[in-house]
């Protein structure tokens, strides 16, 4: 069986997964381990007039209480944020300063306020329980819109307003007139409802230092341990990064959340420097839902205008983005450069004009989740499209046919460039596995049982594979995207990749080890795949973006290149023939036309021994790379969603739900497959199920699964995956991103299936049984006339 | 401190512990089985199930010192040996899982759920199966192949079951 | 978890004189809420007396038309029981929707009486189906054993022995699960019994389980989802969270009624 590209190969990974033998962050117990627990604001909004530690200090166990000011004074600096934005009028974002333990106020329910050093869990929990922190409560505001409202609670002092920054991209006044000259307008207010990512390993971290070596390791939770080292190193001043190993061993899922560096990760390496001890600090649930990094959250109102045709004609975009209270890593970028570059959707639209203002509330930050921006924008831009054609009684897929992009290179009016597609080859495609011709014989039977069925498009496109260094550079980005590989031959034949990515759940293990099998001919079985750790793996920037693939692939391929090259110099001056002669396949070195050949172990073997190399080549056989992608990809795609309503409750059922993906060349579709699975499930919880709210008084009500729904099996049906293939020209092997698609496409399918059903339009996420329920008293909709 | 002893994966083991140890504690910290999660505080994640007595439970919501006597399963004792359970084959033949942080319950679960139906004599649907994994979540895989790798080893160990007639 | 002592007892005897001798002590039965709580401090028991080792507190005994489940008999046992099902059989339908498969290979109908968490399921047995709680002192009905949230008439230190139910003529439970926490969101267990319909409600009402008494009332001009028609419940009294207002919570009684006349046959 064929191990190559394109081969549904099974996963390298899961036997330890499958028998209990993964190795997680909590899993790891080292010498002289204490306990990490954080004491944390139970308010909102609060000033922090005293903290008294006396009684805690001396509870059984305690190693040490410490606090905001202990921290700062060791010089411990304040989180940044990665991604500098201005605001229109230039001025740069207004950045509050966030301390890993709040000093003197604290601005969201969850807070970090202190930590207790313990010997055991059960103790330092005792004893953060007994730390007394003297609040002044202050004014709450947790909504966007209430924030920017005059008179609202201030929450940082050098953000007037709570306005973080004030961004535009596009032509207001091309927009403008565009809308002015349209036949028809379709203008709409949506909500973007926030969300918590909930990776089912909850963040943990495990801090050791080294006091004779002054050197820290850092076992962590982590999507890109590197630029968790760069960050503790030159912004949080925890150790010079040669002092300071992180590592990221397996991890159970990101999903976004584990790209950012936390404040208990940098509390955690301080306190172990601090205590002498080894120290362990792992979330529980609730603590998740209060600390990690939430996912979206936007107010929008956008108005499209269409010709008599159906043409759009000008498209115009106001979000208010909540970033919670303080900025997180790149929570700046993913509501601006991650989002409103994508408001052109699949759509050759010339007139487009965005702005968004990015505010302050006392919740938790929010930065990327799963899709991060754009799925945002194609639930903006889609809901729009389905609205549009109903108001203008057009069917939903011709408008959007009359409306697609359909040559290539195709420049937007906000910044992307879109590579390649083929937008109504993935309609099509959709429609047909989907059986839209049949649609409605099925919403009739359906109806014969008192179910109202209805069926919702989304024409998805997002960007990923990030991103071109000196491109994200110019827009305010403070690292380059570029991605790091590492291919080492071993004098056996055998080969190691070092890849600066990082899988937690991807495959990796797999994927990668078959793009080597493929090239060099070689048994799968004879690659392993090293990441994760800093000490082992050259500077690399992590996973997220959907970029493992369309860049982190990229740098082995570009690695690989070296090593042919190598390679082949060494055979051809072994079998004296050549270079030009010389053909790997099938794990043996050739020469073409000829029986001559050495076998590949045969190479690695004349590398390391250097008895007969070329005049003045190197010993080894080891290459490293660095790839910078040329550009975005554009994966794309149409999602049909079928669903049935009952009337009488409002639950409603996906029936139904089909994908047509086009995401380059795929490597291993089975786990392509499985990452749109579950992408969509997460649409699906997005669309009908999960909702982060606070109270007014900034209490989160959604502290855990017993109110915060995540979806489970019966909540979702078997979906039905179609793959479109355009191959993507940015990259040696084509491929586009495959890793957020289903999250990206799948809500705006299940909200225009809904509102199709019960035939009112006006329906937010979670579409929950009570909405669905509430909204279809407001349509009063007969079930008869169906 | 409770003096506590119980059989786990056929093995006897006796911890003294405070009386407030979860099982899924006294299994991770005590005997070092880390393969047994825990993903939530409410009961309702499933990553920690393990069996005991033959039947699939929440270890994060047992006392490890009422359990004294107990028969304890973990995902580290279901294989016989190097020869996998049916159904951790069936997640990687079918790819059931992703990161792996809910597997071992899933794979617990599932088990539980076969050998109930099959004992009872009803047909595992997949809906049954979907129904049966309420108090099993996963973020990764969507569920699909989740159900499919549970239908596909259910498919595996009637065979086995009968074979053994 | 706060530290706490674990005694197993071996009596009732034994059970009462453990939790006599605590300072602050709780009964323990399946745990699958007592210890759920506990996990999050928001109970402290200073003593946890186990009452699953006690003998007679397993088992469901059929003695013609009348059931008698053990107290500790767990929510599993009670929805695969063969003998149950052949005379009360939306007893196990219900149980099978309570929790998760694990949860209920451990929680147990005492357990979940003795608690009386306004969502949970097997009040609505109790009081729909007229049972009667049978204590270590009494037996208590069921119209006079639900007083309110987590609230029963139970006593200081009475311990639930077993659950008696009379056979209905017919019955049926309908459950709307919270779409998170899976517990009731509404659940209405109505029965047509000897001595009339009657129909309880879980999982709605602020002070917890109760019987819809507008319904009743309706169902005794006949035993049919058409005798419903009409017929509504007030939303004043009902709950109201983010997952549904008193009006939904309202409708959805009367939905989950009309539906459970229709099922009950």
């Amino acid at each position: 069986m064929s191990t190559g590209i394109g081969a549904r190969v099974k996963r390298k990974e899961d036997k330890r997964f499958t028998t209990g033998q993964g190795r997680y962050t909590d899993d790891v117990r080292v010498d002289n381990q204490a306990y990490a627990v954080f004491v944390r604001s139970p308010h909102a909004h609060a000033k922090i007039t005293g903290i008294d530690k006396s009684e805690a200090e001396a509870m059984d166990g305690v190693i040490a209480v410490l606090d905001g000011h202990q921290l700062t004074g060791d010089g411990i600096g304040n989180l940044i944020c990665g991604w500098a934005v201005s605001s229109k009028d230039g001025s740069p974002m207004n950045m509050g300063a966030w301390s890993a333990l709040a000093t003197d106020t604290a601005r969201y329910v969850g807070d970090a306020v202190a930590v207790v050093i313990a010997d055991s869990r059960q103790e330092a929990r005792d004893a953060a329980e007994a730390v007394v922190v003297d609040y002044e409560e202050l004014p709450v505001v947790v909504t966007s819109d209430k924030a920017l409202e005059s008179g609202a609670p201030q929450i940082h002092d050098n953000a007037a307003g709570n306005l973080c920054f004030d961004w535009e991209i596009g032509d207001e006044a091309a927009a403008d007139k565009g809308l002015a000259e349209a036949a028809h307008v379709t203008q709409m207010r949506i909500v973007n409802n926030r969300l918590s990512p909930n990776p089912m390993e909850p963040r943990s971290a495990v801090a050791i230092y080294d006091s004779a070596e002054e050197h820290y390791t850092l076992y962590t939770t982590s999507q890109n341990p590197h630029v968790a080292r760069l960050v503790l190193s030159a912004f949080y001043n925890v150790a010079p990064e040669h002092k300071l190993r992180v590592i990221a061993p397996d991890v159970g899922g990101g999903f976004g959340a584990k790209i950012y560096i936390y404040p208990e990760e940098i509390t955690c390496l301080w306190a172990s420097m601090k205590t002498g001890r080894s120290v362990k600090w792992t979330a529980d649930r609730s603590e998740a839902f209060m600390t990690d990094a939430h996912g979206r959250d936007h107010i929008t109102n956008a108005r499209m205008g269409f010709d008599q045709n159906g043409k759009i004609t000008g498209f115009k975009v106001d979000t208010l983005a909540n970033l919670g209270a303080y900025m997180s890593l790149f929570s700046s970028a993913t509501p601006t450069y991650l989002y409103a570059t994508l408001l052109s959707g699949q759509y050759d639209i010339a007139n487009i004009y965005g702005n968004v203002k990015g505010v302050y509330t006392n919740t938790v930050p929010v930065d990327a989740y799963r899709g991060a921006g754009r799925p945002e924008a194609s639930f903006l831009v889609e809901r729009m499209m389905e609205t549009a054609a109903r108001e203008m009684g057009m069917d939903p897929a011709e408008l959007r046919r009359r409306n697609f992009i359909g040559s290539f290179p195709h420049q937007t009016p906000v910044i992307m460039t879109y590579d390649a597609g083929d937008f109504a080859g993935n309609l099509d495609m959709a429609q047909k596995a989907a059986d839209v011709a049949g649609f409605p014989a099925r919403r009739a039977e359906a109806a014969q049982r008192g179910k109202l069925r209805g069926l919702g498009y989304s024409c998805y496109i997002e960007a990923c594979g990030i991103a071109p260094s000196a491109a994200v550079g110019s827009l305010g980005a403070g690292v380059g995207l570029w991605e790091s590989a590492e291919v080492r031959v071993n004098p056996v034949g055998t080969i190691e990749i070092l890849t600066g990515s990082h899988s937690h759940g991807q495959g990796h293990e797999t994927t990668f080890s078959q793009i080597v099998a493929e090239r060099f001919g070689l048994p799968i079985e004879n690659v392993s795949i090293v990441h994760g750790d800093t000490d082992k793996v050259q500077f690399g920037m992590g996973t997220y973006g959907s970029r493992s693939g369309a860049v982190g692939m990229s740098a082995i391929v570009k690695a690989m290149d070296k090593v042919e090259a190598k390679v082949r110099k060494i055979a051809a001056h072994v079998l004296e023939a050549s270079e030009d002669d010389i053909v790997i396949e099938n794990g043996a070195v050739k020469v073409a036309g000829t029986d001559k050949q050495m076998l590949w172990h045969e190479v690695g073997l004349a590398a390391y021994t250097a008895h007969n190399l070329p005049a003045g080549m190197e010993p080894g056989l080891k290459e490293t790379a660095f790839y910078d992608p040329v550009n975005f990809t554009f994966p794309a795609g149409c999602y049909i969603a079928e669903v049935e309503v009952d009337p009488e409750t409002g639950v409603t059922k996906v029936v139904q739900f089909t994908a047509a993906d086009d995401f380059g060349t795929i490597i291993n579709p089975m786990i392509v497959e499985g990452q749109v699975h579950g992408g969509a499930a997460q649409g699906i919880g997005q669309a009908m199920l999960e909702g982060v709210v606070y109270d007014q008084d900034g209490q989160l009500l959604t502290g855990s699964y017993m109110d915060y729904c995540m979806p489970r099996a019966d909540d979702v049906p078997f979906y039905t995956i179609e793959h479109n293939k355009t191959v993507c020209p940015g990259n040696p092997l084509g491929i586009k991103g495959c890793g957020e698609a289903g999250a990206i496409g799948t809500p705006p399918a299940i909200i225009n299936a809904i509102t199709d059903a019960i035939g009112n339009n006006d329906l937010q996420m979670p579409a929950t049984p009570l909405k669905v329920w509430t909204a279809l008293q407001a349509a009063a909709k007969p079930m008869a006339a169906e | 401190m409770t003096k506590v002893s119980m059989k786990v994966n056929g093995k006897a083991v006796s911890r003294d512990v405070p009386d407030n140890t979860l099982l899924v504690d006294f299994l991770r910290e005590q005997l070092r089985l880390t393969g047994t999660h825990v993903g939530c505080d409410t009961t309702q994640c499933g990553a920690c199930v393990v069996h005991v007595n033959g039947k699939s439970i929440k270890s994060c919501t047992q006392l490890a010192v009422s359990l004294a006597g107990a028969e304890v399963t973990t995902i580290e004792g279901i294989a016989n040996g190097a020869d996998l359970h049916p159904m951790q084959v069936a997640f990687n033949d079918h790819h059931g899982l992703q990161c792996g942080f809910c597997t071992p319950g899933m794979i617990m679960t599932g088990i539980d759920m076969v050998n109930r139906y099959q004992a009872q004599g009803r047909e595992l649907t997949e809906e049954a199966i979907r129904f049966e994994l309420e108090g099993n979540i996963c973020r990764c895989t969507g569920y699909h192949n989740i159900v499919k790798a549970i239908d596909a080893a259910a498919q595996q160990m009637s065979g086995m079951a009968k074979a053994a007639e | 978890m706060y530290q706490t002592k674990y005694h197993k007892a071996a009596s009732f005897d034994d059970a009462v004189a453990a939790l006599g001798a605590a300072e602050d002590g709780k009964y323990l039965a399946g745990g699958q809420t007592l210890l759920a709580t506990m996990k999050q401090r928001l109970a402290a028991p200073t003593d946890l007396v186990d009452l699953r080792g006690i003998d007679g507190m397993v088992g469901i005994s059929v003695d013609g038309d009348s059931v008698t489940i053990g107290a500790a008999t767990t929510h599993a046992e009670v929805a695969s029981n063969a003998a149950l099902r052949a005379v009360i059989p939306v007893l196990c339908d219900l149980a099978v929707l309570i929790g998760d498969p694990a949860v209920r290979h451990m929680g147990t109908i005492g357990g979940s009486l003795a608690n009386n968490d306004p969502a949970a399921d097997y009040p609505a047995a109790v009081l729909g189906l007229n049972g009667t709680v049978i204590t270590n002192q009494r037996e208590i009905p069921a119209d006079e054993y639900f007083e309110g949230l987590f609230t029963t008439a139970l006593d200081e230190g009475e311990i639930i022995k077993a659950v008696r139910f009379p056979k209905p003529r017919r019955a049926a439970y309908q459950k709307f699960p919270n779409p998170a926490s899976r517990f009731a969101l509404v659940g209405v267990l109505v029965a047509d019994t000897g001595d009339g319909p009657r129909v309880a409600v879980t999982g709605a009402g602020s002070d917890g389980v109760f019987r819809a008494e507008a319904l009743e009332e309706a169902l005794a001009g006949g035993f049919s989802a058409a005798s419903l028609e009409g017929a509504s419940v007030d939303s004043d009294g009902l709950m109201g969270d983010i997952h549904a207002t008193p009006e939904y919570r309202a409708h959805l009684i009367g939905v989950l009624a009309r539906r459970g006349v229709a099922a009950a046959g």
